[in-house]
């Protein structure tokens, strides 16, 4: 693969600007400086209990994710662009989904193969009809960026269920001010720290219209073996809003109660971290025990918002992903300002075949897959692998899209061997209330600590880094 | 507050609680099994140990005798033991990280720099009388760091007050199981038929609630046994004292009360243990049974458990 750009040194040695001061600052600080504090950031991690949890992994119940101490850096111009970008693709998302739960536009335009959405999995039909406040479906949207040049901004994928990682653009802001306070006195970096308020404040204008002038949110956790249990804790004190769980919720004549020592209290609003599935087993799955009998009824009464709403994932599905260009011009008349990466829909017999002569230079994704699991990265991948999943996807086509592999813009990182390039991926956090669309200028920079790896889930080996955004 | 937060704020204070009392009676236990026989006589401490911390029958599920070695692993370490000094810590641990928005970042700290030391440090147990020694030291500094940092950072409101009602609640508890193993030692003269082997085992049972100079400046005697007696069930001085936790588990839930607008069955139970407790003298207590009288208290404490999870905690 060729050299990747690079966010601080571009192409070749060229630096850039916004990287000025931090090289400046590198060449000044002993390398021994640079580790002994990303021992205390570790230290720092594990006494706040800032972990994450790895299913299956009974070894390490509990791990940190590695944290990178060299920050990555954007300049005011660049922000400005992915800004407006992201507002575009999320307004256009929500549009997309009061449409497919309503009067179907699209489909009748034939943009979108009307099958994709009705034997998607994730497309509720019981979400036919239903309005939501404001017509806000995506209320917290992810949208993991990437980049291989420095002029384009491309979508990997959208995050529109309950997308995760906030805390740690949080936390990593936090940890590096105590950690750098000299770096940070010589740049000027945009605060992340009003994302709480922003949060409250979308969730609270979109209470329902029987909520009270003061309506009450609650965080809705599927509990403390949750993998990102330690957000939603987090998230909750932030906010200062109830950490609850399905058992702490009850439904009475279609409203929510939370179980009080005052007795119960009605909810209006809930910010929950619990899927689709597990909401309430008397809709969806029956063996739920996470979620609250009754909840869905409060819902179609309209007495209760659900952030994000239920039926989202039918927009952030990947193989809906292929078509979010032709959305965005469907239902703003734009061009899209965030590109997507080039995708083979192996469900077209024309796609589907280029995809089984290229294996090995694509990655090839399960539809429904996520967090890097089940994919193939031909380049890669042995050829016994190669084969195997050549069989899966003759067996299924329609579970699969392919994509070529993107050399992603990479960052000077923290290695055994000093300073590295490794490759990163950016979530930016989009918020939409009643009003407006906010996103807190940052996000959470995702890393891929092996040399060449391409992977930055956490739950693979992937680190994250502060993301500075420098003002003007 | 959520139910479920007050129950977990409740029950973590307890199981510090609890930890700390289980480290002072091993504390406690290996000075008197140290001295010389003559001077403590047949009783065999380990079991006495195992009865105050109120695992007796289950012990002997897994161990054939009370032995140190035995009895300092179970209540220590032991898995199989539910109330272990271990799995008390790591319970507490798991209720901090379920209520972590109620608590404040001291509290959690402590609770969790103690779990990473526990795992960390004390993952095999000690391997000699020393490192026994430094844990026990280690629990009794993390229930003091716990209790002080709720003390000095919570703000209060019934999030500290919930909590507080565990720290009394499995205080008294603790206090009356030693009572009740040790009573027949804490007999007044008339009635006593120990030698001067006694002395040591009730210096034990004030160590055991940190009480041995605390009785000096109450008193200003050698140990009488009924003064002893007399400090840990009637003196509202006392921290430990069944008179000191109710007063303060009245005053507890009576804020409760307070900033809920309504009073209910806990307030009225706790407050007749409490008016129980104020009128009573020892002569009487003595003279209708310490025994009787203390059984019916660690009755009435637990059913004020009971009464307090069933009005505000489910």
């Amino acid at each position: 693969m060729a050299v990747a750009f690079d966010e601080m040194n571009g192409l070749g040695e060229d630096l850039r600007p916004a990287y000025q001061e931090l090289s400046r600052w590198l060449k000044e600080t002993p390398p021994d400086a640079l580790e002994y504090r990303r021992q205390e950031a570790e230290l720092l991690f594990r006494r706040i209990g800032i972990t994450f949890a790895v299913y299956g992994d009974s070894e390490a119940q509990e791990r940190l994710i590695p944290f990178d101490v060299i920050p990555r850096i954007m300049s005011a111009t660049e922000w400005t662009l992915l800004e407006k970008g992201l507002k575009q693709r999320v307004l256009a998302l929500n549009m997309f989904l009061k449409d497919i739960y309503h009067g179907r536009d699209i489909l009748r335009a034939n943009i979108i193969p009307e099958d994709l959405i009705f034997q998607n999995p994730v497309f509720r039909p019981e979400m036919n009809g239903q309005d939501v406040p404001h017509d806000i479906y995506v209320h917290i949207a992810g949208i993991d960026i990437i980049r291989t040049d420095p002029d384009n901004f491309i979508v990997l994928e959208d995050n529109a269920r309950t997308p995760s990682g906030v805390s740690y653009m949080l936390e990593n802001r936090e940890i590096m001010m105590r950690l750098f306070p000299d770096l940070f006195a010589r740049h000027r970096v945009a605060p992340v720290e009003r994302y709480p308020d922003e949060l409250l404040s979308a969730l609270r204008s979109v209470a329902p219209h029987s909520a009270s002038a003061e309506p009450t949110v609650a965080l809705m956790t599927p509990g403390v073996y949750n993998s990102a249990y330690y957000e939603h804790s987090f998230l909750a004190d932030k906010l200062g809003i109830e950490l609850v769980e399905g058992r702490d919720l009850i439904v009475k004549n279609d409203e929510v109660f939370m179980r009080t020592t005052e007795g119960l209290k009605r909810v209006d609003v809930i910010y929950r971290r619990v899927d689709d599935d597990f909401l309430d087993p008397l809709t969806f799955r029956p063996d739920s025990a996470l979620g609250v009998p009754g909840l869905m009824s409060a819902y179609a009464a309209g007495n209760i918002t659900l952030a994000n709403a239920v039926g989202t994932g039918i927009a952030d599905d990947k193989a809906i992903y292929s078509y979010m260009p032709d959305i965005v011009k469907f239902y703003l008349s734009e061009e899209p300002i965030l590109k997507n990466v080039q995708t083979w829909r192996c469900r077209e017999a024309q796609d589907l075949s280029y995809v089984l002569d290229n294996l090995a230079d694509l990655v090839v994704k399960e539809v429904h897959g996520s967090g890097g699991y089940g994919m193939l990265i031909g380049p890669a991948a042995t050829k016994a692998t190669i084969e195997a999943f050549r069989d899966k996807l003759k067996r299924e086509p329609e579970g699969f899209i392919a994509q070529p592999t993107l050399a992603l813009s990479t960052c000077p990182t923290c290695t055994d061997k000093g300073l590295a390039p490794r490759h990163v991926d950016l979530r930016p956090f989009v918020l939409t209330g009643s009003n407006h669309t906010t996103i807190v200028p940052g996000g959470l920079t995702r890393v891929a600590l092996k040399e060449g790896s391409l992977v930055v889930n956490s739950s693979q080996g992937g680190g994250t880094k502060d993301t500075w955004i420098l003002s003007e | 507050m959520l139910s479920r937060t007050a129950e977990n704020l409740f029950w973590l204070a307890r199981y510090v609680e609890r930890a700390e009392y289980l480290a002072r009676t091993i504390d406690a236990t290996l000075r008197v099994t140290a001295l010389p026989a003559a001077y403590v006589g047949k009783t065999n401490e380990w079991d006495s140990a195992l009865l105050t911390a109120g695992v007796g029958p289950a012990f002997y599920d897994h161990y054939e005798e009370a032995n140190e070695r035995n009895v300092v692993e179970y209540l220590s370490f032991s898995a199989e033991n539910p109330s272990s000094i271990k799995n008390c810590i790591e319970a507490a641990r798991l209720n901090s990280r379920s209520v972590r928005t109620a608590l404040t970042s001291e509290m959690w700290d402590t609770i969790n720099s103690s779990w990473i030391e526990l795992q960390a440090v004390w993952n095999k147990g000690p391997a000699n009388r020393e490192e026994l020694a430094k844990f026990l030291r280690f629990v009794q500094e993390t229930s003091l760091r716990f209790d002080g940092s709720a003390y000095r950072t919570m703000l209060r409101n019934d999030a500290y007050w919930f909590s507080r009602l565990g720290v009394h609640l499995e205080r008294a508890d603790n206090t009356a199981r030693i009572l009740d193993v040790k009573y027949h030692m804490l007999l007044p003269e008339e009635e006593h038929v120990g030698g001067p082997l006694d002395y040591y085992q009730w210096t034990s049972i004030l160590r055991s609630v940190s009480a041995t100079t605390a009785y000096h400046w109450v008193y200003r005697e050698t140990l009488k046994p009924w003064l002893i007696a007399d400090l840990l069930i009637l003196n509202d001085t006392l921290p430990r004292s069944l008179a000191s936790c109710y007063s303060n588990l009245v005053r507890n839930l009576d804020q409760i009360g307070v900033a809920y607008g309504r009073q209910g069955a806990a307030q009225r139970h706790a407050r007749g243990i409490r008016n129980r407790l104020e009128h009573s003298h020892m002569d009487d207590i003595f003279q209708h049974g310490v025994h009787e009288f203390i059984q019916e208290f660690i009755a009435d404490n637990s059913r004020l458990g009971e009464i307090i999870t069933k009005q505000y905690l489910i």
